[in-house]
C-alpha cells in the first residue's frame, strides 16, 4: 500500500510570516516537502475563492501564516482573513469536509521556528485526517 | 436595492442531489451589490458543489455564468444556447430570477440559490438595513423623509406607540423606533406641527397584499 504523501497549500504573507521564513531558512530548518507556498502581500488579499480552489485542485490542507493581529501593516487584514476562514470553515463542515482541514496562524516576525514548526503540525493533521477524496 | 442572503450551502447540495450537470448564474444587479450572488459568488459556489460532488466520489459539470441581470428577459435569453446542456439551474438572484429562467426555458429544472429579503441599502460596509416595503403608496415626505411602513414594526401612520422604549422599539432592543426618530427630526426641522395631523389608516391595496402587482408604462408598451 502506498503510503499517502498528503498535499498541502500554506499562503503566507510578505510581512511578519515572510520574516519568519527567512529565519528558518537562515536557521537551517526547512519546510517538508509537500508544503506547496504560496506568498501574498498580505493575508487580507486572499479571498474566500482562493482557499476553496486550494481543495478544488486537490489540497489535502490549506494553511496561513500571517502577522499578528495587531501588528498588521495594512492594519486588519489578517483580522478580514480571519473571518473568511471561519466562513470556509463553516462551509467545508456543510460540505462534508473536516474544517480542520483549514487554519490560520499568527506569529510574530522573528520565529523561525514557528514557522516550520507549524508546518510540520499540519502535515502531521493531514496524516492523521488522511487524504481529502 | 433588493437585498438577499445566500442559502446555506447544506441546502443547496440537497437541492441539486442527482445531478450531475448543473449550471450556476449569477446577478451583475442588487444581488452583487450585496455580495451574494455576483460572478465572484457564483465562483464560489461552483467550486464548493465540485469539492462536495468529489468528496462523495461524484465527478460533476458545473458551468459558471453571470448575467447584466436576471430580471429582464433580454439578458434571460442569454442563456438560449446553454441551458440545454444542464440537468439544472441554480440562480443567485432575487427571487425575480429563478422564476424569469423558469418561465422563459419551461422544461429547465431551476433552484434558488438565495434567499431575498427586503429592499434596503448599505448602512456601513458588510450591512444592509430594510428602507422600502414597497407598499405602493410612498409617503415618506410627510414623516421627515423616513418611511413608517417598512421601519415601524406596527407600520403605524400616526405613531408611535406605548411600546417605544428610549428610542427602541418594543419588538426587539435591536431595532430603532422609527417614529422616535421622526418626531425628533420634525422637531429639529420645526415640523412638530404636522404630526399633529391625523392620517388616514393605509390603504393597502397598493401594496402586496391588494394581490400580484403590475406596472404599466402606456407611453413604453407596445
Amino acid at each position: 500500500m502506498q503510503e499517502f504523501k498528503p498535499k498541502i497549500v500554506a499562503f503566507y504573507c510578505s510581512n511578519c510570516a515572510s520574516s519568519a521564513a527567512e529565519i528558518s531558512n537562515k536557521l537551517g530548518l526547512f519546510l517538508p516537502e509537500n508544503i506547496k507556498l504560496i506568498n501574498v502581500p498580505c493575508t487580507g488579499r486572499i479571498e474566500i475563492l482562493h482557499l476553496l480552489k486550494a481543495f478544488e485542485n486537490g489540497a489535502d490542507m490549506v494553511y496561513v501564516v500571517g502577522c499578528q493581529e495587531d501588528s498588521c501593516q495594512y492594519i486588519n487584514g489578517i483580522l478580514k482573513l480571519k473571518k473568511r476562514v471561519a466562513h470556509v470553515k463553516n462551509m467545508l463542515e456543510q460540505m462534508g469536509i473536516e474544517p480542520q482541514r483549514l487554519e490560520v496562524f499568527s506569529l510574530y516576525a522573528g520565529k523561525g521556528q514557528d514557522f516550520v514548526n507549524i508546518a510540520n503540525e499540519m502535515l502531521n493533521r493531514a496524516k492523521q485526517l488522511g487524504p481529502i477524496y | 436595492m433588493i437585498v438577499a442572503e445566500a442559502k446555506p450551502i447544506k441546502e443547496i447540495l440537497e437541492m441539486i442531489e442527482g445531478f450531475n450537470k448543473i449550471l450556476v448564474v449569477g446577478c451583475k444587479g442588487c444581488v452583487t451589490v450585496c455580495n451574494v450572488g455576483g460572478a465572484k459568488e457564483v465562483a464560489i459556489l461552483a467550486s464548493a458543489i465540485r469539492i462536495a460532488e468529489k468528496k462523495k466520489g461524484k465527478e460533476v459539470e458545473v458551468g459558471e455564468i453571470t448575467l447584466e441581470r436576471q430580471c429582464d428577459p433580454e439578458y434571460i435569453e442569454e442563456l438560449k444556447d446553454i441551458i440545454q446542456d444542464y440537468e439544472a439551474v441554480v440562480s443567485l438572484a432575487c427571487g425575480v430570477g429563478p422564476q424569469f429562467i423558469s418561465e422563459r426555458y419551461p422544461e429547465a429544472r431551476v433552484f434558488p440559490a438565495v434567499n431575498t429579503k427586503f429592499m434596503g441599502g448599505a448602512v456601513e460596509h458588510g450591512v444592509w438595513a430594510e428602507r422600502c416595503a414597497g407598499c405602493g403608496q410612498c409617503v415618506i415626505h410627510y414623516f421627515g423623509g423616513m418611511c413608517p411602513i417598512a421601519r415601524c414594526s406596527k407600520s403605524l401612520m400616526n405613531g408611535p406607540c406605548g411600546g417605544s422604549n428610549h428610542g427602541k422599539c418594543e419588538v426587539s432592543p435591536e431595532i430603532d423606533c422609527i417614529w422616535d426618530k421622526i418626531v425628533r427630526k420634525m422637531m429639529a426641522q420645526g415640523r412638530l406641527d404636522e404630526l399633529l395631523k391625523i392620517r388616514p389608516p393605509k390603504s393597502w391595496l397598493t401594496a402586496r397584499d391588494g394581490g400580484p402587482r403590475k406596472m404599466v408604462r402606456e407611453e413604453l408598451a407596445k
